[in-house]
């Protein structure tokens, strides 16, 4: 286990995004999504993206993870410029993108199975990661026999599996009811404070960007821009509580000021 | 007023008359598993009486229908004499040649096909044009290039499921979730590997299905070939039974073939649990 190196000294990486832009197709019909996006992402930070639908903050995140290809600027993590995606870059869908063919262990598994470590240690691997979700039980479940939390769990589970130096997540708890969103925000906190890897999260609920950011970036759409950054300075650990709390009060108005703005550019 | 009453069996089974009449009435609510049974088996009863009563009534000629225990002893007599056997084998051998050899190749490039536009848009017309083309009308050329002989049986076979095959599981490969493909580039995955790691598992179900579906096809159309040209088969021997008037024999060859598609359907469904047992 210590061989490892499973929470002491994960690998982590800060995100430098210069001048992206994203155009889709081509000519009169072309549709610029991201218009010269600039920011910085600091090793270990926690930081979440929030926007309206169609701002364009899921395509960054894909950009990041090298799944789309951008048309101008550069992307960089760690010392790597992004020019396809790899294991370095991990990413929590929206959707569930569990494999169904293989087991919830199986699932946490491959990362580690793919770049070639021996089965004692991948099995080390696999303990430490469920047992950090909470689903050390479900191992030998397929992801058609779980909940939508749990699949997102195990999703959690197997992208930090892999030790990416980032970790990116696409509104990973859109999905879910609130009451298991914020369990879920609940531990997702506990995972991060325990690896301390970096975070870009992106997400349309402004509760819960405040809740888990060290730092908010505001972005408005069509085309998609950064309106502002906002630094979090809650103290952490954080629960739910907090929403109460003047300094979080004010800093949703901020928002929500922010993003009404923008509805009325349009 | 009726009331519920315990049974031993369980609680699906304390239904009141009343209640009943409701459950097996209302769409798509599942129902008894004894019912179910029951009414399976019934629909043979009923079909089996039916052509009991037909025959000794005596509305329908025996040369037309024979008696059930008539086609009973033909099945018997050919059985004992071998022949029932070297027939059924024939055709068993034929179908298992020409589904294997389409599948072997209809599955890799079928997935192929709906995971790189290159090869749908490459193969795409072609198998568009030939899909919509009877496979009967193929028969005469096939004999005429490859003669009467098994291949030419295994050809109308190949050329019966091979498109159809290609084109079915193309689309299930085609509908695999972009993010899972994504999730699975963000785990290491190359872009090479991605059809048979991730396309491949992803549509197995759905390729068993589709085989099972495509087997089905393959009697079909080795009975089309059969009646053409053979000298042994279950095809064959209907034909000749024609021509003697022994429809005992047509309708054996017909209950036989029937019964090898329910074994070799109940076979697809079990290899399916075993290979996919996620997906039920």
């Amino acid at each position: 286990m210590s061989a490892l190196n499973l929470s002491n000294d994960p690998r982590s990486s800060d995100i430098a995004i210069d001048k992206v832009v994203l155009r889709y197709g081509k000519g009169e019909s072309a549709v610029l999504a991201l218009n010269g996006i600039s920011f910085h992402v600091e090793r270990n930070e926690f930081c979440v993206i929030v926007g309206p639908s169609g701002c364009g903050k899921s395509s960054l995140l894909y950009l990041i993870a090298g799944l789309e290809d951008r048309t101008d600027g550069t992307i960089r993590v760690g010392d790597k410029t992004v020019t396809e995606p790899g294991p370095d870059r991990g990413m929590v869908f929206q959707g569930y993108t569990l494999f169904p063919w293989l087991t919830v262990a199986q699932n946490v598994e491959y990362g580690p199975k793919r770049k070639g470590f021996p089965a004692g240690e991948r099995k080390d691997i696999v303990d430490h990661y469920l047992a950090e979700v909470g689903l050390s039980k479900f191992a030998n479940h397929y992801p058609s026999q779980l909940s939508g939390g749990m699949k997102q769990r195990v999703a959690i589970a197997r992208a930090l599996a892999n030790d990416p130096e980032v970790l990116l997540m696409d509104e990973p708890f859109g999905a879910l009811d609130s009451q298991t969103r914020h369990s879920m925000q609940k531990l997702l906190l506990r995972v991060w404070e325990n690896t301390k890897k970096t975070v870009l999260f992106v997400t349309h609920d402004i509760d819960e960007a405040i809740l888990l950011a060290d730092r908010v970036v505001v972005m408005s759409g069509r085309p998609g821009q950064i309106k502002k950054e906002i630094r979090v300075d809650i103290p952490r650990p954080r629960t739910m509580d907090i929403v109460m709390e003047p300094s979080f009060i004010a800093m949703k108005r901020e928002i929500l000021d922010l993003l009404k703005n923008d509805d009325d550019d349009h | 007023m009726p009331k519920p009453v315990p049974d031993a069996a369980g609680v699906e089974k304390t239904v009141s008359d009343q209640s009943l009449f409701k459950t097996v009435t209302t769409p798509f609510r599942t129902i008894p598993k004894s019912l179910a049974i029951s009414v399976s088996i019934l629909v043979w009863v009923l079909v089996i009486a039916g052509w009991f009563a037909l025959t000794y009534s005596g509305a329908v000629k025996e040369m037309f229908l024979p008696k059930p225990e008539a086609v009973l002893a033909t099945m018997a007599s050919m059985a004992a004499d071998g022949s029932l056997w070297e027939h059924m084998l024939a055709s068993v051998q034929v179908v298992l040649i020409g589904f294997i050899v389409s599948s072997i190749v209809a599955v890799p490039l079928g997935l192929m096909m709906g995971t790189y536009r290159i090869v749908q848009a490459f193969l795409d017309p072609l198998v568009n044009f030939i899909r919509y083309l009877p496979v009967t009308s193929f028969v005469p050329l096939f004999i005429l290039w490859i003669g009467i002989g098994i291949e030419q049986r295994v050809a109308v076979i190949i050329f019966g499921i091979f498109f159809q095959q290609l084109v079915m599981i193309a689309d299930s490969a085609r509908s695999v979730p972009r993010d899972l493909v994504n999730a699975a580039y963000t785990l290491g995955t190359r872009r090479i590997e991605t059809v048979f790691h991730i396309v491949l598992p992803a549509t197995l179900p759905n390729v068993m299905d589709v085989l099972r579906v495509t087997m089905g096809w393959a009697w079909t159309y080795l009975v089309v070939a059969e009646l053409v040209a053979a000298r042994s088969g279950l095809g064959y021997i209907s034909l000749k039974a024609m021509r003697g008037f022994q429809v005992d024999v047509i309708f054996m060859a017909i209950a036989l073939i029937g019964i090898l598609g329910l074994v070799t359907d109940q076979i697809f469904r079990l290899v399916r649990r075993v290979l996919a047992p996620w997906a039920h």
